[in-house]
C-alpha cells in the first residue's frame, strides 16, 4: 500500500496525469489552476516528457492536439477565461477524434469576476461551449483523492473513445488539502487508443503522424478516406457517429455515489465541492430522523438521466444545490420529467454552500 | 509528382490563382531537399492557401484559422525527428495567428513556414488583411486601405526567426531555392511568397488578367542586392525580395528540450534547491 500523504487537489491531478502516462503538457498560467502547470514543469522533463508554456490558452489547446496526433498522451489545464479561449480548438479535438484531457479548475465568472473564488459556472460551457453538435465527456471530482482517480480515468476514456475529456474541478477541490492514500501505481485501469484491427465499429482506428500512414486530419467534415467532403450524407453520418459514440456509452460512463436512497423522500443531487457540504447536511438530517438521501454525480456529461429517473420514481422531491444560477438543475428536471418535485438552491456570491445553510432547506421541502 | 495526392485533384483554387504555383514550388523544393514524405507533417490553418496541405501526399494537419503554428509546435515537440512544415495565408499567419508567429520565431522551433501572401483574405471573399498595402481597395476598404501593411520578414526576423526570405509566384526558381534552404535549415525558417489573387485582389483593384498580375509581381519587386544600391525614393512602392537572414547560431528549441531531458536523466539538475 502507498503511504498516506497530505495532498492538494491540483497536485492530485498532476499525480493522476503522470500515473496515466502523461507525456505532454501545454498551458498558460491562470489561477486557480496554476499549480498544475508549475508541478508538471518540474516533473515532466524528469520523466522524459514535455512541458511548454504557450503564448495563450488557444495555442496551448492547439499544441496539445498536435502532440496527441503525434502519439503522446497530452493535457492542458486552465480556469474560467482560459477555458473560454480553448473552445474552438476543443471542437477541433472533438471532430478530429483526438484524445486529450482538458482540466478546468472553475472560478467565478463571467469574465474576470472576482478572482479567484470558487464557482460551478462552467457546467454548460463544458457541454455546449464550442460551436456545433459534438460529443463531450465531463468528469467532476469532489475530493482530492477523487481528483486523482478521475484524472486517471479521464485519460482512459479519452484514449478509448478518441474524445477530448474535460476534468471539471473547482477552486475549492483544486486548492484544498486532504490526507489521501493513493492506489498503488499501475493498479488503476488504463486504456489504449484503438489501433487498426482492434477498433470498435463506431470509432476509427487511431493513426499517428510519422507512422508512414500519410494521414489527413481536418476540422472539415470528412468522408471515409479522411478527405474533406461537402456531401450532406457524409456530414450527417459523421456528426451522428461522433455524438453517438459517447451517448451510446452513457450508462457505462455513469459514475455516481448513492446514499440512503432506498427510503429517502428528499434526495440531494450534487457534484463537485458542493457535494461535500451536501453530504454533511444529509448526515445531519439523518441524525434528526429525516428520510433524506443523496446522489453524487462524478460524470456530468453524458448526463446520467437514468439515475435521476430512478430516484424521481421513489422520492417526493429532489434538491439540487449548485454554485451557479441553475445549470444541472435543468437537466435533473428534464430527467425527472414531472415524476417528483425538483428544487434548486443556488449561490453565486463566491462563497461555498455550507452544510448549515442546506440543512434547513433540506428539512423545509 | 510523388508529393501530391493526385486522386484529390482538381484543387479548389480559381483560375489564375498563385497558390498552385507556390505549392508547386514547395513540392519541387521538397524534392530538392530530399524530404522523406513518410517523416514529414504539413500543417495549415484555414484559408484558400491552407487547403494546400490536403493535396500533399504525407501526414497533413488542416487546423483552425490562425493556429497552424501552435498545432505544429505540439507536433514538433512530440516528434522532433519529423520534419514539420506550415503552409498558410497572410491573414492566417499575420492577423489571427500573429501572436503564434512571433512566438514560434522567438522559440526558434524547427518548423519551416511558407506564407502564401496574396495581400487579401481570399477564402472569405476579399477583405483586407494585415498585408494589404495602403491605398488598395478591398471589400472592407472600398475607399482605399488606410492602414499600413506589415513587413512580415522584418517582423519575424526581429522576433527571432533564423532563416528569412521573400519571393513571389513569378520568381518560381527563386522561391524553390529559398524553400529548399528553409527545409534544410535547423530552426525556425520563414519564406514569404507573393501569390496573386486575381479573383479578389486583382478584381477590386482593376489589375486585369492574371497575366497582368504576374507582370505586376515582376515590375513591383526588386532584388535585395540591387535594393541596397537604390535610394529610398527609388524604392518607394516596390517590394524587396531576397534572402534576408540566415544563422545557425541559435539553438533549435525541440533539441534544446531533449538535451535538458538528457541532462536531467543523468542527474544533472542545476536548480538551486
Ligand atoms: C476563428 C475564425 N475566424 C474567421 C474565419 C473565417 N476565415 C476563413 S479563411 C479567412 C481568411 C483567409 O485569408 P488568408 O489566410 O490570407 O488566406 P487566403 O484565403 O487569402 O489564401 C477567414 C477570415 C474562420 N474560419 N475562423
Ligand atoms: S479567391 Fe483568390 S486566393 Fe482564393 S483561390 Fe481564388 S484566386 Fe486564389
Amino acid at each position: 500500500m502507498s503511504q498516506p500523504r497530505l495532498m492538494q487537489g491540483n497536485e492530485a491531478c498532476v499525480e493522476g496525469a503522470l500515473e496515466a502516462g502523461l507525456q505532454f503538457f501545454a498551458g498558460y498560467p491562470i489561477t486557480p489552476s496554476t499549480e498544475i502547470a508549475e508541478m508538471l514543469a518540474d516533473r515532466l522533463p524528469r520523466s522524459g516528457g514535455f512541458f511548454i508554456q504557450m503564448e495563450d490558452e488557444i495555442a496551448s489547446m492547439a499544441a496539445v492536439i498536435g502532440a496527441s496526433l503525434a502519439g503522446m498522451r497530452a493535457m492542458t489545464a486552465t480556469s474560467g477565461p482560459g477555458f473560454s479561449l480553448k473552445q474552438e480548438n476543443l471542437g477541433y479535438a472533438a471532430i478530429t477524434e483526438t484524445p486529450c484531457v482538458v482540466v478546468n479548475v472553475q472560478r467565478v465568472g463571467p469574465s474576470t469576476g472576482m478572482p479567484t473564488s470558487p464557482a460551478q459556472g462552467d457546467v454548460m460551457q463544458s457541454r455546449w461551449g464550442t460551436h456545433g453538435d459534438h460529443p463531450v465527456v465531463v468528469l467532476s471530482p469532489s475530493s482530492v483523492l477523487e481528483t486523482y482517480m478521475l484524472t486517471v480515468k479521464a485519460f482512459a476514456i479519452a484514449d478509448e473513445l478518441r474524445v477530448p475529456v474535460i476534468l471539471l474541478t473547482d477552486e475549492i477541490t483544486g486548492h484544498m488539502r486532504e490526507r489521501v492514500v493513493l492506489p498503488d501505481p499501475g493498479t488503476l485501469p488504463r486504456a489504449q487508443r484503438p489501433r487498426a484491427g482492434q477498433a470498435p465499429p463506431d470509432i476509427p482506428p487511431m493513426e499517428h503522424f510519422g507512422e508512414g500512414r500519410r494521414v489527413m486530419v481536418t476540422g472539415l467534415y470528412r468522408d471515409s478516406t479522411g478527405f474533406w467532403t461537402e456531401s450532406p450524407e457524409e456530414a450527417d453520418r459523421l456528426v451522428r457517429r461522433l455524438a453517438g459514440k459517447v451517448e451510446s456509452r452513457a450508462e457505462q460512463l455513469t459514475m455516481v455515489e448513492r446514499w440512503h436512497l432506498d427510503d429517502a423522500q428528499v434526495v440531494v443531487v450534487a457534484y463537485g465541492c458542493v457535494a461535500r457540504s451536501a453530504q454533511r447536511a444529509v448526515h445531519l438530517a439523518r441524525e434528526r430522523g429525516r428520510r433524506v438521501g443523496m446522489l453524487r454525480l462524478s460524470c456530468l456529461w453524458p448526463f446520467p438521466g437514468h439515475e435521476i429517473e430512478a430516484v424521481a420514481k421513489r422520492a417526493d422531491c429532489i434538491l439540487v444545490p449548485e454554485m451557479n444560477l441553475g445549470q444541472i438543475v435543468g437537466e435533473v428536471e428534464r430527467a425527472a420529467c414531472g415524476r417528483c418535485r425538483v428544487i434548486g438552491y443556488h449561490r453565486v456570491d463566491s462563497e461555498l454552500i455550507r452544510p448549515e445553510e442546506l440543512l434547513p432547506v433540506l428539512e423545509g421541502v | 509528382m510523388r508529393f501530391l495526392r493526385r486522386e484529390y485533384l482538381p484543387h479548389i483554387w480559381c483560375v489564375g490563382c498563385g497558390h498552385g504555383i507556390v505549392l508547386g514550388a514547395v513540392t519541387r523544393a521538397m524534392e530538392r531537399a530530399g524530404v522523406d514524405q513518410d517523416r514529414t507533417v504539413v500543417v495549415s490553418g484555414i484559408g484558400c492557401s491552407s487547403r494546400a496541405v490536403g493535396y500533399m501526399n504525407m501526414d497533413a494537419l488542416h487546423t483552425t484559422h490562425g493556429r497552424a503554428l501552435a498545432f505544429a509546435t505540439g507536433v514538433k515537440l512530440a516528434r522532433p525527428d519529423l520534419r514539420v512544415v506550415v503552409l498558410a495565408g497572410d491573414g492566417d499567419l499575420a492577423a489571427i495567428g500573429g501572436n503564434h508567429l512571433i512566438h514560434a520565431a522567438r522559440r526558434n522551433i524547427g518548423i519551416t513556414t511558407v506564407c502564401f501572401n496574396n495581400g487579401i483574405y481570399g477564402m472569405t471573399s476579399g477583405q483586407y488583411s494585415p498585408l494589404t498595402p495602403a491605398g488598395y481597395r478591398t471589400t472592407t476598404s472600398p475607399f482605399g486601405h488606410l492602414e499600413r501593411d506589415f513587413d512580415l520578414c522584418r517582423l519575424v526576423q526581429a522576433a527571432g526567426a533564423t532563416y528569412v526570405a521573400r519571393s513571389t509566384a513569378y520568381h518560381v526558381h527563386q522561391t524553390i531555392t529559398y524553400v529548399t534552404r528553409a527545409l534544410s535549415h535547423d530552426g525556425f525558417s520563414f519564406v514569404e511568397v507573393f501569390s496573386p489573387c486575381p479573383t479578389y485582389f486583382g478584381r477590386n483593384n482593376r489589375m486585369g488578367e492574371p497575366v497582368k498580375m504576374m507582370q505586376w509581381l515582376h515590375d513591383g519587386t526588386v532584388q535585395a542586392g540591387q535594393a541596397a544600391r537604390m535610394t529610398p525614393e527609388e524604392l518607394r512602392g516596390r517590394v524587396v525580395i531576397g534572402e534576408f537572414h540566415r544563422t545557425q547560431e541559435v539553438p533549435e528549441y525541440a533539441r534544446s528540450y531533449r538535451d535538458m531531458i538528457a541532462r536531467l536523466a543523468e542527474g544533472g539538475d542545476q536548480r538551486a534547491q
